[in-house]
């Protein structure tokens, strides 16, 4: 890392290098591009995955985190911060063209925080209507409800995308472009429509039955959660990682803890993270369960679709025993978990692994090897190595792309450095790659239990903390490996017993921002299964 | 005839002979004849009600029992009384009237359905005497009748002002139009063998053989094909795309509410048991029972179960084979189903008709090869 930080320097000279929890990199609004390019770049340990984007109210000015690692060796991070000069009309410029990821972060920041990018191709608000006023996330905004009153008239839609582009001579220029041109046929895939798993809005225009061209539009079910979580105390805000990808809302909460006891340095106890681990094994394996089943489902199978419930029910019935919830399970805890495992688990979990076993051969015997399932899968939605870093596309979904990109392995949290098991990589890149990825990290899941379910040390469940937790000054991340992909967590504590800014970095929206690039040219019957395979879930997207 | 020999005391024939005498010794011919008519049709009907009923019932246990539930199982024992419940709830529902759609064309495409497969319906003979229509020409008349519903489709889908309906009728269309050539020709290759278009013909030549057998190779063909285009006719899975519910909610129905909904509902239960009993007329001697020629007692005891039992028993046979093929396969899509139609069903069904003609001129038919009558 020394080398990279005298890259930073030669770079960018009045650049202001920390080493806090991260190697942390202030510069210039200006400079910013130039350093991040050179970074991306970087011929030996190029860092070209776009970890998280995360806009800032710093107070006197409004700022933008990104947090940046190699796609090589994930561990191998470096934040990057700026900000805009004044609060009246924020600009910065655009990373979308060095990181696509960044594309759909910058919109958000934009309806969020008001910080416009220079460049970024279409600068729509995301999550918020058009004619929102006011910027959530920024400290002195009025939450007053008569200013933005509930409105229940039906909106157009936007489709004319503002932007604001740099000419070469350095001129900033204020412009429109068109989402669709005016004979596209454009049909809508949600929000209310059974295949997008949640309330989505694609909206599509197809010549016959291919497509040509996918504009997201988000925030059906923006819940404010970052937002809501400033005014809270820690052990407030943990619930509301559960209700982001609640199929992976085990994993999710693990990262908010991580997060907190990280930065609190609190001692968690063996036994807990043998639970912790245990549970957030199970709760992969039910997320992928469903996940099989629904892709199966928007093929059109649907047996399958109910043979996955079939098998996920098995784990909510072991959650239900352990802690009463069976989706949203609320185990973990800040220092440990809240519940203790039953008397008879151990028995459960041991009896569900040949189970499951079983039932993945049935699987591989009933679907995998179809006909028709092959031809829906094979060869369709091809995402390649290079995309998916550039789109920051991780989980099953980034491997079946050839690229190791496994929190577990990189970054070992809990005890995932203690236990021996594969990283599930195929470098297809089909839909079938990913398909066959999730059923190969059941297997993989059910080693990790294997090896845990029998030597759970006896002791503490729980670590002591004060009643109230307050958090150091300082930026925080934690990084965990969730069902769909990594999922983070950033706060900005000020040493308070709230977070000055959260944020969390949603694997899902990564998946949907591939989804325009995949499927292009594709058929429209092959948008759901594509989408199937990519597995997105959209309260995660929208927070 | 030889059909006389055995005893059926099960069957309707007499019962129906003495209906139409009774009627004659009273009543003038013309009133006769009506009098039949309308009872020939309200039977039909009401057949054609129960049969569905029936059918919707059958489908969900069975799905129920292929996807490890357990299916309707509270309104009446066994659920029995859940598919009558159905049929009183649509009736009851409320008609919704889309604005900025052709109200005149939405309303007339379910009775296309619905008039299509119930006219196919009479064609049909269930049992022996239990046939309303036997035209000589009955094969022509059922393909000709049955493709009349694709209009329906598509009626629907342009009027109801909707993009999914309008992609689910453009599919259908295409996809009826495919697959009706498959299984015309695969009923062409029978009648080839069989040398006659009328149903009832058909099936006499069918008692020691049934055309399956007959026909050995090229029948078996022509068969597996006509089970999968009339799989596709009737848009059911693996073949409904025009309705595929993950992409299109509802396809071309999306728009119908209440009893126009229950039309196409209807109309599709009814074109799987119609596609099902004319695979079972063509190819597997219609209402005969398996006989073997010279085995008089065997065929005695066979001949005790009544012609509309071995009828609807192939039929349900067919039917299932249907389900499982529909709850087992994930969903084509429209390029594959029609490369599927004209890169393999159509060629091999060309070449298959050629083979069969050849099969019949070189008397290599099982009935001539083993002299069976």
């Amino acid at each position: 890392m020394e080398d990279i930080k005298k890259l930073i320097i030669n770079t960018v000279e009045d650049a202001v290098i920390e080493e806090k929890q991260k190697l942390t990199v202030t510069v210039d609004w200006k400079k910013l591009p130039l350093l991040a390019k050179t970074l991306r770049n970087n011929k030996d340990l190029p860092f070209d995955f776009l970890v998280n984007l995360i806009g800032v109210d710093r107070g006197e000015e409004l700022g933008v985190n990104y947090l940046i690692c190699s796609s090589k060796d994930l561990s191998k991070e470096i934040a990057l911060k700026t900000s805009a000069t004044n609060r009246e009309n924020p600009l910065l410029y655009t990373v979308t063209d060095i990181y696509e990821s960044a594309h759909y972060s910058e919109r958000e920041v934009y309806a969020l925080l008001g910080i416009r990018f220079i460049n970024n191709p279409d600068m729509r608000k995301f999550f918020l209507n058009s004619d929102w006023k006011g910027f959530p996330l920024r400290k002195d905004y009025d939450a007053n409800p008569d200013i933005n009153p509930v409105s229940i008239e039906s909106k157009e839609i936007q489709d004319i995308a503002p932007r604001i582009m740099e000419t070469e001579e350095g001129q900033l220029l204020e412009e429109t472009v068109k989402v669709f041109e005016d004979d596209d046929y454009v049909i809508n895939i949600g929000p209310q429509h059974p295949s997008t798993h949640g309330v989505m809005h694609f909206r599509v225009s197809l010549d016959g039955e291919n497509i040509k061209k996918i504009d997201v539009h988000s925030g059906y079910i923006h819940r404010g959660i970052e937002k809501l979580s400033e005014s809270l105390t820690y052990p407030q805000i943990l619930h509301f990682t559960d209700r982001l990808d609640y199929l992976s809302a085990n994993m999710n909460r693990h990262a908010l803890c991580m997060c907190i006891e990280q930065a609190a340095e609190i001692e968690v106890p063996l036994r807990a993270q043998y639970i912790r681990t245990i549970m957030d094994e199970l709760n992969r394996i039910d997320s992928h369960c469903l996940a099989w089943a629904t892709h199966t489902n928007d093929l059109g199978a649907t047996t399958a679709f109910i043979y996955g419930m079939r098998e996920r029910e098995v784990i909510l019935q072991i959650f239900e025993k352990t802690c009463g919830g069976r989706l949203i399970i609320n185990q973990n805890v800040v220092g440990g978990v809240m519940f203790d495992i039953y008397k008879d688990f151990q028995k459960d979990v041991k009896a569900f692994i040949p189970y499951m076993r079983e039932k993945l051969a049935e699987y591989d015997r009933f679907f995998s090897h179809n006909v028709i399932a092959l031809g829906r899968m094979v060869n369709i939605g091809h995402l390649s190595k290079e995309n998916a870093i550039a789109y920051g596309v991780t989980g099953p979904a980034g491997r079946a792309s050839g690229w190791s990109c496994d929190i577990r392995k990189h970054i070992p949290y809990a005890l995932y450095d203690q236990v021996n098991f594969k990283e599930v990589i195929r470098t297809e890149g089909d839909s079938y790659a990913r398909y066959l990825n999730r059923l190969d990290e059941i297997e993989q899941s059910l080693c990790i239990i294997e090896q845990l379910i029998d030597n759970i040390p006896e002791g503490e469940i729980c670590a002591k903390t004060k009643p109230i937790i307050r958090l150091p000054e300082g930026e925080y991340h934690a990084r965990v490996e969730a069902a769909r992909g990594e999922f983070g967590v950033f706060i900005e504590s000020r040493g308070d017993k709230f977070p000055y800014r959260l944020k969390f970095r949603s694997p899902s929206m990564q998946l949907v921002s591939a989804m325009p690039l995949i499927c292009k040219g594709e058929k429209i019957a092959d948008f759901i299964g594509i989408g199937g395979s990519m597995d997105y879930v959209i309260p995660d997207i929208d927070r | 005839m030889m059909l006389l020999n055995y005893s059926q005391p099960l069957e309707l024939t007499k019962l129906i002979k003495w209906f139409d005498n009774l009627l004659r010794a009273s009543l003038p011919e013309f009133w006769t004849l009506l009098i039949e008519f309308v009872v020939v049709a309200l039977a039909l009907l009401a057949v054609y009600v129960v049969v569905a009923l029936l059918l919707i019932y059958a489908e969900r246990k069975i799905t129920a029992f292929f996807q490890a539930r357990i299916g309707p199982n509270r309104a009446g024992k066994w659920g029995l009384l859940q598919s009558p419940a159905d049929m009183i709830k649509i009736l009851l529902k409320e008609i919704i009237k889309i604005s900025r759609s052709d109200r005149f064309l939405f309303f007339a495409a379910p009775f296309f359905m619905i008039v299509a497969s119930f006219a196919t319906f009479a064609a049909i003979p269930f049992g022996q005497s239990l046939h309303a229509i036997d035209f000589n020409i009955g094969v022509l008349y059922v393909i000709a009748i049955s493709s009349l519903g694709i209009i329906g489709v598509f009626l629907a889908g342009w009027s109801s002002n909707n993009k999914y309906s309008m992609i689910g009728a453009m599919r259908s269309g295409a996809q009826f139009v495919s697959y009706e050539l498959s299984a015309g020709f695969a009923l062409m290759t029978i009648v080839v063998l069989s040398g006659t278009m009328q149903f009832s013909e058909m099936i006499e030549g069918q008692r020691y053989c049934w055309n399956i057998f007959n026909g050995h190779i090229s029948s078996l063909i022509a068969f597996v094909i006509y089970l999968i285009s009339g799989h596709a006719e009737t848009n059911r899975g693996p073949f409904d795309l025009p309705e595929a519910e993950s992409e299109l909610t509802a396809g071309y129905h999306t728009e119908y509410s209440g009893i126009m909904f229950g039309y196409y509902y209807l109309a599709e239960y009814l074109n799987m048991f119609v596609i099902a009993s004319i695979a079972t007329t063509v190819f597997l001697g219609g209402y005969l029972p398996f006989e073997i020629q010279g085995w008089d007692g065997f065929n005695q005891i066979m001949n005790y179960i009544p012609s509309y039992v071995w009828f609807f028993g192939k039929t349900f046979v067919l039917i299932f084979l249907s389900l499982w093929v529909r709850w087992s396969f994930p969903r084509l899509r429209i390029d594959q189903l029609l490369n599927l139609e004209w890169k393999y069903l159509l060629p091999i069904n060309l070449l298959n008709i050629v083979l069969m003609v050849l099969l019949v001129l070189t008397g290599l038919t099982l009935k001539d090869l083993f002299g069976i009558l």
